[in-house]
């Protein structure tokens, strides 16, 4: 083959190089954020949640949407990365939030990984009902092993020291509680985003648009998929481990279908695949919850059926999806260009 | 002197009753230009799998220079420098031309396994697999994705990424099939502009790409090697004719 020579000025080749570089509007969520912190003192609760459940969705999106692993038993991590805070605290062995949290990564990494390892020789409908019966196991492990999880109560009151030994989590005014969350989200998804953008990541999208072709150009696709769940189950386990320390307590909600369905809603919702999906899925999940409920205390969960049918219908790609459309339709197409412009040496 | 590249010996292939592959013994030579050619259902894509990997065969050996690859992964016979494309197109169809054809390249370079670097800033993977594509005149295409190309236009992406491999044996599977005849002469000037070393086995129903690519044919007809020899021989074979040519040449090839 001859030797490639270099193309600097090709548009394709200069969109990939510079795919990953940060765009202004991805402040947004950040800036956001911190306004929040001020403008709303009363509801930073509402907003820590808020900030874990993205956190969560993130580590759903590194599996779901670039991988294209379809599970339905991301609580399973979730909870994992929950009650090693819980129980480390709970028994006095270990409460510090910082390694607290690692641990949870840990812990949520070894049984992403041990589940992973078999339940990743399987797709489709049987991977996803087998992740269910996975995170229902662990659910009622949960349940039976009273002595140490606290059983059907949960753990409550944990005792959760000041970070780096200065600021109080105060259950009352969560400031603390809300600009740790923040700091771990930004981090995590910093670390996400960087896989995302890696040839690693490229390949994930690559398993989940085409597995056959993916193992045709020599990749070890099962491999691969055991890592990014490994990951991913590790990040879920962080956003549990940090709900915990947040809220002081666990129970087996955070074990639950109900979790898994709900980040599954949010991904959805916002649009899988994309980074920024879970931010925006998160925000309209909650807020529509909120608004709702208040609306139509007995029946609100039938408005966010009704949007996720119309999103699950016409707008694959979730509410960013949307968005990606408009602005498509929206900037002046790119003139077509001469063909082979360049005769090739 | 040994140019054997890749060995079928006497590999048979059942489903059930069906005997998709009866005791077929092949070699590929270094610097081959093969066809595989045969009636619908003689097992050509079947053949390819189990010298792919993707079927194992039921009995019989597959070796790749004097290697046993019989059992081998698939993934690993690619490392070894054995590369497909698909009769059916299998493209990554969510994703641009250029970024199906950079993670191909990614994988034959060792890149794919970093997650730290951005993909953007391997300039190398990138410069490469935009060389294929300005080969394959496939340079303005390079930003669309997939789903929006056209299916000619797609057989191209599906040569650019078995060849983002830099295979030593190359397998051809139908290649042009479903190209329109105006687009089809850049597919047979990119095979015709490969590597003269690489050993290149082609099934194909088109008569005047065999016969213009290949210096050796086999005949494959119900999984079992029927016929084999040069294009003059095969072309002057009164069976082969019978069973297959006759046929070909009626259908308007």
């Amino acid at each position: 083959m001859s030797v490639t020579p270099h193309m600097p000025d090709h548009p394709a080749a200069l969109a990939l190089a510079r795919r990953h570089s940060l765009r202004w509007w991805e402040s947004l969520p950040w800036i956001a954020a911190l306004a929040f912190f001020f403008a709303y003192p009363n509801h930073l609760g509402f907003g820590t949640e808020l900030l874990i459940m993205v956190l969560f969705a993130i580590s759903l999106d590194l599996a779901l949407g670039y991988a294209g692993i379809i599970t339905l038993g991301h609580a399973a991590f979730f909870g994992a990365g929950a009650y090693t805070v819980g129980i480390l605290a709970h028994h006095g062995i270990w409460n510090e939030p910082l390694t607290g949290l690692a641990l949870a990564a840990l812990v949520a990494a070894a049984v992403g990984f041990l589940s992973g390892l078999v339940l990743l020789r399987t797709t489709g409908l049987t991977f996803l009902m087998l992740t269910l019966c996975t995170m229902l196991m662990l659910e009622e492990a949960a349940n039976l092993g009273h002595h140490w999880t606290g059983g059907f109560d949960g753990l409550p009151s944990l005792n959760i020291p000041p970070l780096f030994g200065v600021f109080e989590f105060n259950p009352l005014i969560p400031k603390t509680q809300f600009l740790y969350v923040l700091g771990v989200l930004f981090l995590c998804f910093l670390f996400v985003r960087m896989l995302a953008y890696s040839p690693f990541g490229q390949g994930l999208t690559g398993i989940r648009e085409n597995t056959l072709r993916m193992h045709a150009v020599g990749a070890p696709v099962r491999t691969r998929l055991v890592v990014c769940y490994t990951i991913s189950a590790a990040i879920a386990g962080i956003a549990g481990g940090i709900w915990a320390q947040a809220n002081a307590y666990v129970n087996l909600g955070t074990l639950g279908l109900d979790r898994a369905a709900t980040v599954l809603i949010i991904l959805v919702l916002g649009g899988f695949g994309r980074l920024y999906g879970a931010f925006v899925g998160a925000v309209a999940y909650m807020v529509l919850a909120h608004f709702l409920s208040k609306i139509y205390p007995t029946a609100w969960q039938l408005g966010l059926g009704l949007l996720l049918v119309v999103i699950a219908l016409f707008a694959r790609g979730g509410m960013l999806g949307i968005g990606e459309v408009l602005m498509q339709r929206l900037r002046p197409k790119i003139p077509p260009k001469e063909p082979a412009s360049r005769p090739s040496p | 002197m040994n140019g054997t590249l890749l060995e079928t010996r006497s590999v048979s292939k059942n489903f059930g009753a069906l005997q998709a592959a009866r005791d077929i013994t092949f070699t590929l030579e270094k610097g081959a230009r093969h066809a595989l050619i045969g009636p619908n259902g003689a097992g050509k894509t079947t053949f390819i799998n189990l010298m792919t990997g993707v079927l194992l065969p039921t009995t019989g050996t597959v070796l790749l220079r004097g290697e046993d690859i019989t059992t081998m992964e698939q993934a690993a016979r690619v490392k070894r420098g054995i590369a497909r494309t698909f009769q059916i197109n299998r493209l990554f169809r969510g994703l641009t031309v250029l970024e199906n054809v950079y993670i191909s390249v990614a994988e034959r370079v060792g890149a794919a396994t970093n997650m730290v670097t951005p993909a953007g800033k391997r300039r190398d993977v990138i410069d490469e697999a935009m060389h294929l594509l300005e080969t394959l005149k496939l340079a303005d295409d390079a930003q669309r994705t997939i789903a929006g190309l056209p299916y000619g236009r797609q057989r191209l992406v599906e040569l650019a990424i078995a060849l983002g491999l830099k295979p030593e044996v190359l397998l051809l599977d139908e290649p042009a099939a479903g190209v329109p005849s105006a687009e089809s002469h850049i597919i047979l000037d990119a095979i015709d502009a490969l590597p003269k070393d690489i050993g290149v086995l082609i099934i194909d129903h088109d008569m005047d790409l065999v016969f213009r690519f290949a210096k050796r044919i086999t005949v494959l007809v119900r999984g079992a090697i029927f016929a084999e020899g040069t294009p003059r021989e095969i072309g002057s074979n009164a069976d082969v004719r019978a069973v297959y040519l006759g046929q070909a040449t009626t259908h308007g090839a």
